[in-house]
């Protein structure tokens, strides 16, 4: 072997990623896919009454954290949270029907960049140690949640 | 869903780096304008220099400048800048095993979380050993490394919906300050280059991050004993490993394990392997502790200890 191979196998990495990029589909993804199989990690989570109480102090950690402050303070929170928990709900596979807005259509007006979209995923594992709940369930919620960032994130 | 929707990131920083979009293009699209809400005059953190990135996802302890684990790169860029933003970081890391000991600082610059310039300087120190070769006692070896890593496909952390990893191709250039000493041992070179090709993915369902790379190199123990040798000069392919397991947000265990290849004739070279410990007290900082086995080192067999690594990010 010699170290020709290495700009080639560049080039053939370029050429990958260029001829997937137009795949892309247009059409909203599914804002709340159900996952039955997370129905343990739903119990984990204290069920609905348990996300509903999550929803609080994850609200207080986005309006009090800097970075995010601004985007939540003057919104209709309650109506937020409401929503929030609805979705959490019924992606755990929980017995819960998801009555808000795509994802695409609710953050459209924002100015979202990626920066924002972790701060808003540190606050809300923050208060998911505050309610205790296990690391290991807490990553089966996010593994859901962060491909949503190809519609939640809109700039730049 | 396709495994290729993850790839708009990359027109994404496409555009970042051109400059072509202003971040309020779409405020003028047909609708009629409302006054907008405050939610929607929220704005990020306008400044480049970012430290936007999730914990630990920036590499843990380098040992050639290049984000990575202990032992090995990975295909993440360092530093805390997410894709808009630039990050970069600093590290100092100590290897102590029974008869020799390494101190090795560098830096790092991400761009974009895109391309990846690294430097780093290595001093491996001989103690005893240094004497016993008639070399003096705690003679040297420095290295300086020069790197450039370019992520070319795939997001390790946010594409849960892809088993895919994120891929970086890298280079190293690595130059020895002592030519003499290593044309005396059978080295063929003081300066060579090292090409790799990393993946890397956490696998956030089970709170695992893998990575696997693939590195041709004709360096003798990474470049510390020169470059090529008796045995052979060409550079030959390496496969080196790292599996963590993300025990909180801020506490990662894991091991890797490291092929090398076995030019020289006097001085035999063995794999690498250690088992580590990282912590993140803050986004900022991340301590990595290990314990290596190096095997043998010229003259000095089944060499083990401690690795000890601080890294600074911003
Ligand atoms: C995976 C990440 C996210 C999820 C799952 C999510 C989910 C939601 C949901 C379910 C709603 C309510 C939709 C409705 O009104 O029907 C909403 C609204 C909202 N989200 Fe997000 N969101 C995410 C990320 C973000 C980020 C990063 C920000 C900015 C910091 C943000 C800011 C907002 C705001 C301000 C609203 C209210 C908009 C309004 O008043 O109409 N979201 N989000």
């Amino acid at each position: 072997m010699n170290p020709t191979w290495f700009p080639r196998l560049l080039a053939t990495a370029f050429a990958l990623a260029a001829a997937c990029a137009p795949a892309r589909s247009l059409a909203d993804e599914n804002p709340a896919p159900a996952h039955p199989e997370l129905l343990p990690v739903f119990d984990q989570f204290g069920g609905k009454p348990g996300l509903d109480a999550l929803m609080d102090d994850f609200m207080i950690a986005l309006v009090d954290d800097p970075r995010t402050r601004d985007y939540f303070a003057e919104a209709d929170q309650k109506h937020v949270k409401a929503m929030l928990s609805e979705q959490f709900c019924v992606i755990l596979g929980g017995p819960c029907t998801y009555t808000g807005k795509g994802m695409k259509e609710a953050h459209a007006k924002l100015k979202i960049n990626e920066a924002v979209f972790n701060a808003l995923v540190e606050d809300l594992q923050k208060a998911m140690d505050l309610h205790r709940i296990p690391f290991r369930a807490q990553n089966k919620l996010l593994a859901k949640l962060a491909p949503m960032h190809r519609e939640v994130v809109t700039m730049p | 869903m396709t495994p290729c929707n993850r790839t708009r990131s990359w027109c994404m920083a496409c555009t970042v780096l051109l400059g072509a979009v202003g971040a309020g293009a779409h405020a003028q699209s047909g609708e009629t304008r409302v006054a907008p809400t405050a939610a929607e005059s929220a704005r990020p953190d306008p400044g480049v220099f970012g430290s936007g990135k999730l914990i630990l996802t920036g590499g843990v302890s380098p040992l050639e400048g290049a984000a990575g684990g202990g032992l090995t790169p990975w295909a993440v860029i360092g530093g805390q800048g997410t894709r808009d933003e630039i990050g970069a970081s600093a590290f100092y890391t100590r290897v102590g095993v029974q008869d020799y000991h390494l101190d090795d600082i560098g830096v790092l610059v991400g761009f974009f979380n895109r391309l990846e310039l690294s430097i780093a300087k290595q001093r491996f120190d001989t103690e005893d050993v240094g004497a016993a070769l008639g070399l003096g006692r705690g003679f040297t070896f420095s290295q300086d490394i020069v790197g450039i890593k370019l992520r070319v496909a795939g997001d390790a952390v946010l594409a849960q919906d892809s088993w895919l990893p994120q891929f970086a191709v890298g280079i190293q250039y690595k130059r020895n300050d002592r030519g003499a000493v290593l044309d005396a041992i059978g080295a063929r070179d003081d300066d060579g280059v090292d090409y790799y090709l990393s993946a890397t993915k956490l696998y956030l369902d089970h709170s695992l991050l893998a990575n696997l790379t693939l590195r041709m190199t004709r360096a003798n123990q990474i470049g510390l004993l020169g470059f090529g040798g008796d045995r052979s000069d060409r550079h030959k392919p390496q496969l080196e490993g790292s599996i963590a397991w993300l025990l909180s947000r801020n506490v990662a265990i894991g091991a890797e394990y490291r092929m090398k290849p076995d030019n020289l004739g006097i001085a035999g070279e063995d794999d690498w392997y250690d088992a580590f410990v990282a912590w993140a007290p803050s986004r900022h900082v991340s301590l990595t502790l290990a314990w290596a086995h190096l095997g043998n080192i010229v003259i000095e067999d089944d060499q083990r200890g401690l690795y000890a690594s601080v890294q600074i990010a911003l």
